[in-house]
């Protein structure tokens, strides 16, 4: 990431026309319920052309859950789900030849080779002959695979699996392109090249991405974020606006007894002060001046102050009341 | 990745896909996938050859002198239901692949790929089908070592059956294997009804010597046709319970209806993940 600037700028010089677009992507009061479990409790957002809209939540926020209804390998059991117009449950064949789908779990053949896998993959969509043959080349050299391509694919590194992953996934030009979790098990490295890769195909070819992520320095890419959690959405806009909402600075104080300095806080200054994860929590503008006061109304209580931005974590917590990651959805779903 | 250096053609995919690309697609990556590991072909070519050199020396010194016309000796009876045994083993397991494309995520993208879910089927079917079927033909190759002789037109009909046979096997693999998510699983359920299959079809022993209730089982058993059709086709001379014809086309019903099951089963969508 550049800077944080110019993407708010982009963001709202789109804001006004976004509106008068027609949506892109469109969840309506999406619901789906497992045999014990509500992963998606009534959730709606768009997503306009040539977004590069962020799906951020942790693990058993739903994600995982709306991103198979969307790819069309599982109907909801409430709601809609449409892509340019197709609705995933009613028009699986019509919305699948709209998208290109990048998942989490490995989907390439490792027993073949970079450019068998993207022959068959061309053949999956309808291209053939030479235009197939062209299009694998330019797919390879676009992803840096071209003098890997008759190498089997169990021989490549992580980061390059994910490459060939990707050309499998843009084969046939979509319109649309989803992924799940794309960096998963990727080096730090390989994450910085796929994000730029993906800001560059929503610039230069207008494609509309969809990336879900439990990374908060990935959601501060993305043009716009749906955060979810508990399978309800939780806020909805840019990364700036979202953190701007905060209001100001993020002070966190370490002390001896933080329930008892909260309750205190909360009576002398008249804000809210939350305990979380063992410190007490404030959201104050000019937090800098504050903790002068603060240090001074409690003396010798405080063993350690803090104050930053906002970031997106505190938004989660903002809205939620809670971390990002809790005992209990740490655990796998 | 190298993205401002390249240039992007902007001709889309055509947004129709026939049956045929997506199902071609899909076999040959099969039958790739089947060439490039060798112990498996080492597997097709020798176990035929293996029954072979196993039935020859048990039966073979016993049995292989006198077949004149009339007498049916055992090893002549076993042959056609040995051929159906090879076929259908290799039909059934062959979909084992199904689970495996599953787990290593390869069918996730096939499935949310624009093809319609028949060219699926029949591309993993097909698949299946060409590596049964070419293992009954090696095993046919043998039949002129037993006397038996056949002009092209019995071949055509042999080919034929054991096609029609190595089809639906591999379609009724392909439909118990789609719902799985082990292969353990899937040994477990072929095991429980493969064996009885092959035993109640006629291959050891004749439906005329079957008491009534097993003859009943016999007769509903579609694999019985398939016996009795190659057993017609090898021994014209030899007592069948249908004429050749008819058998096959009970096989062909078959068939349709195993592509017919397997093709609802891909076709089902739920609120579970399909992967």
């Amino acid at each position: 990431m550049a800077s944080r600037t110019p993407a708010f700028e982009a963001a709202s010089e789109a804001a006004p026309s976004a509106a008068s677009r027609p949506a892109v992507i469109s969840i309506e009061d999406l619901r789906h319920r497992y045999d014990d479990r509500i992963a998606l409790d009534g959730v709606s957002f768009q997503v306009q052309a040539a977004e590069l809209f962020g799906l951020l939540g942790p693990n058993g926020s739903g994600k995982t859950t709306l991103f198979r209804i969307l790819s069309t390998l599982m109907i909801p059991s409430g709601g809609r789900a449409l892509i340019m117009g197709r609705d995933a449950a009613r028009d699986p064949n019509g919305l699948r030849r709209q998208i290109g789908v990048v998942f989490q779990a490995q989907s390439i053949d490792v027993k073949l080779t970079a450019a068998e896998n993207l022959w068959h993959q061309g053949h999956l969509y309808g291209l053939s002959g030479s235009t197939l043959s062209k299009r694998i080349d330019e797919m390879l050299e676009h992803v840096g695979l071209a003098d890997r391509a008759k190498e089997y694919a169990e021989t490549f590194s992580g980061g390059m699996q994910r490459r060939l992953e990707l050309a499998k996934g843009l084969m046939h030009h979509p319109s649309v392109l989803l992924l799940d979790e794309p960096t998963t098990g990727l080096d730090p490295g390989a994450r910085r090249d796929l994000w730029q890769y993906l800001r560059a195909l929503r610039e230069e070819e207008q494609v509309t991405v969809l990336v879900t992520t439990h990374l908060m320095e990935e959601a501060e890419r993305c043009d716009r974020l749906a955060i979810l959690n508990q399978g309800k959405l939780v806020a909805l806009g840019t990364p700036v606006e979202l953190k701007h909402e905060i209001g100001g600075d993020v002070i966190l104080l370490e002390a001896g007894d933080p329930d008892s300095v909260a309750q205190r806080i909360q009576r002398r200054f008249g804000m809210e002060a939350a305990v979380i994860g063992g410190k007490v929590r404030l959201e104050q503008e000019n937090g800098h001046r504050f903790i002068t006061d603060v240090v001074e109304a409690f003396p010798g209580e405080i063993q350690s102050i803090s104050v930053s931005k906002p970031t997106l974590e505190d938004v989660f917590i903002h809205r939620t009341g809670h971390r990002f990651w809790t005992e209990a959805n740490g655990e796998h779903q | 990745m190298a993205t401002q250096s390249t240039t992007i053609s902007v001709s889309a995919a055509p947004l129709r896909t026939g049956i045929l690309l997506p199902s071609f697609t899909l076999w040959w990556r099969e039958i790739v996938r089947f060439y490039r590991q060798r112990s498996r072909v080492v597997g097709v070519i020798a176990s035929p050859l293996l029954f072979w050199i196993v039935i020859g020396s048990g039966f073979g010194t016993s049995f292989r002198s006198g077949s004149s016309a009339g007498q049916q000796h055992y090893l002549d009876y076993f042959y056609p239901g040995a051929l159906i045994m090879i076929v259908l083993f290799t039909s059934i397991f062959t979909m084992m692949s199904v689970i495996e494309d599953r787990k290593e995520g390869f069918l996730l993208s096939v499935l949310v790929a624009p093809v319609p879910r028949s060219a699926i089927v029949l591309g993993k079917v097909l698949g299946g089908t060409t590596l049964a079927a070419i293992q009954g033909m090696i095993f046919l190759a043998f039949a002129p070592a037993i006397g038996v002789h056949f002009n092209l037109l019995q071949l055509a009909a042999i080919v034929l059956t054991i096609f029609l046979v190595s089809f639906s096997l591999t379609a009724l693999g392909f439909a118990i294997a789609w719902p799985m998510d082990s292969t353990q699983a899937f040994h477990a359920i072929i095991n429980l009804f493969l064996i009885p299959l092959w035993l109640l079809s006629g291959a050891l022993f004749p439906l005329s010597g079957a008491s009534g209730w097993l003859r009943i089982i016999m007769r509903a058993n579609p694999l019985t046709y398939g016996v009795e059709a190659l057993r017609g086709l090898l021994y014209p001379a030899a007592q069948t319970s249908l004429p050749v014809a008819s058998s096959i086309v009970v096989l062909l019903v078959f068939t349709l209806v195993m592509f017919g099951v397997a093709f609802v089963m891909v076709n089902r969508r739920t609120t579970k993940p399909a992967a």
